[in-house]
């Protein structure tokens, strides 16, 4: 028992390093799937035919391959065969923000889409053009209705995240099994993974629950 | 009418159809200045859409609308925008900004579409809150209001922009039978100011007491039109007749109103 807790204890360093890794490739993922997630959507509610094939090929692309497969064709694909040199936590941080964007199109779409119609219309009614009205009046409005379809990102982001351990991105996982190879001792080692794991679910579901409640109105609930 | 006034609002031989179904089919008169014409009609013949197609809403198949001497119809987004400032339009389901306050869903056009310092479209946006007496309510939102001050708002953040012309569709339907009074004594208060309106409403008192003229809307067509003593106690057609004797049985007896 002595020996499991010196493990652990000896390890603890180790890991949590690879706990801010795996903090800062979520976080960059999930905001680059934002800042990419959110235009496809509008282009995908009030864009041209054109524009919304185009969006949704990206969409039906990037949610149809397998997280594994993506990560392959970019990172030992694309970027190697381009002789671009980018290294496996940026490759991640790229392919899992842009499968992001795909879901979280999605999640948007929806909640523009419930906004009623007579919004846009009183909207123009005041001489809006439809960018004004869409920035001003439809998105603060989709936007606190997606808060809580979007919180289902952050835990399936923070639990995918250990696949990059494929391409030798140094997070939690990456870390837990060069441990657990090195000490023989995987049950003390994974568990305090799971445990880290656990706990950045709860902390970041926390923060989100609290930027719910700070944007909360009358009729937004 | 009197020609001596200004003529604000010029609608030319407006036709409109729906899946080749024509809901109108000709439709033209004048609004002059300080003038308020009540539509009336059949529901389904057509008179949201007229009204629609005057500030764009709808784009009318065929007809122009003429703002002050400038063509409505035919423009591109850029310049309807600007047209449509100047047209207040008031909804029959209200549709105020949801994620605004009372005085948010006042000032915002006047901050994004007229460019007005925030202060100022505040300070604005309170005075016209006021005018329709709820500047008690300023900071509540759409979800925190009756269905009365709802409406209300709306009145104010279309006429905050200050239009040459106040367009209300069916501003009392929606209403519970008890708040429709405060919407329309807003209203009437609009009209005895000299702002001119064009009102779809099948409130009989308001028409009579505030309407310059009324119009009959059925088929498609302008049916009749004439100042309310005229329609109501003498109407030409017996479609009119027929019509306002089925509000009598809803509402009681229009003449019975009148005073």
């Amino acid at each position: 028992m002595m020996i499991i807790t010196g493990i652990v204890y000896e390890a603890l360093p180790f890991l949590l390093q690879g706990a801010v890794t795996t903090i800062s490739l979520v976080v960059s993922a999930l905001f680059f799937g934002f800042i990419i997630g959110l235009p496809l959507a509008i282009g995908q509610v009030y864009g041209c035919l054109w524009v919304k094939k185009i969006i949704n090929i990206y969409v039906w692309f990037f949610r149809g391959l397998p997280v594994l497969v993506l990560l392959f064709l970019f990172y030992y694909g694309l970027f190697s065969i381009t002789g671009l040199n980018i290294s496996a936590f940026l490759s991640a941080v790229l392919v899992l923000g842009l499968r992001s964007a795909a879901y979280q199109s999605q999640i948007f779409r929806g909640s523009i889409q419930s906004i009623s119609e007579g919004q846009l219309m009183a909207a123009s009614a005041l001489g809006m053009n439809k960018l004004k009205a869409v920035w001003n009046i439809i998105l603060p409005q989709a936007l606190r209705l997606s808060i809580p379809g979007w919180s289902n990102e952050y835990p399936a982001m923070l639990t995918e995240s250990s696949i990059t351990y494929a391409i030798g991105v140094t997070e939690v996982l990456t870390r837990g099994s060069f441990i657990a190879s090195r000490t023989y001792q995987p049950m003390p080692i994974y568990l305090t993974c799971a445990v880290i794991f656990l706990f950045l679910s709860y902390l970041g579901l926390k923060m989100l629950h609290i930027l719910e409640i700070k944007f909360k109105i009358p009729g937004f609930e | 009418m009197e020609q001596n006034k200004e003529l604000i609002l010029e609608i030319k031989d407006i036709h409109k159809s729906y899946n080749g179904k024509a809901v109108l089919k000709g439709i033209s008169f004048n609004v002059f200045k300080g003038e308020t014409k009540v539509i009336i009609g059949p529901s389904g013949m057509g008179k949201s859409t007229l009204l629609r197609c005057i500030n764009q809403l709808t784009v009318p198949d065929k007809g122009s609308v003429w703002l002050k001497g400038q063509e409505i119809t035919h423009r591109d987004a850029k310049n309807i925008n600007k047209l449509r400032q100047k047209i207040g339009f008031v909804f029959q389901d209200f549709n105020l900004f949801d994620h605004l306050t009372a005085v948010g869903n006042v000032e915002i056009a006047l901050i994004k579409v007229k460019g007005m310092k925030k202060q100022e479209a505040r300070n604005k946006a309170i005075f016209e809150l006021k005018k329709v007496g709820l500047e008690k309510q300023a900071s509540l939102y759409p979800a925190e209001l009756s269905g009365g001050q709802k409406q209300r708002v709306s009145i104010a953040r279309a006429f905050a922009m200050e239009p040459e012309i106040m367009l209300f569709d069916e501003p009392t339907s929606a209403l519970d039978p008890e708040l429709i009074g405060e919407v329309l004594s807003v209203m009437k208060e609009l009209a005895n100011e000299g702002v001119t309106m064009i009102v779809v409403s099948h409130e009989m008192g308001f028409a009579q007491t505030v309407a310059d003229e009324i119009l009959f809307l059925d088929g498609g067509k302008l049916l009749e039109a004439g100042p309310p003593e005229k329609i109501f106690c003498e109407p030409k057609y017996k479609r009119t007749k027929k019509f306002l004797s089925t509000l009598n049985e809803l509402y009681g007896n229009v003449e019975g109103n009148k005073r």
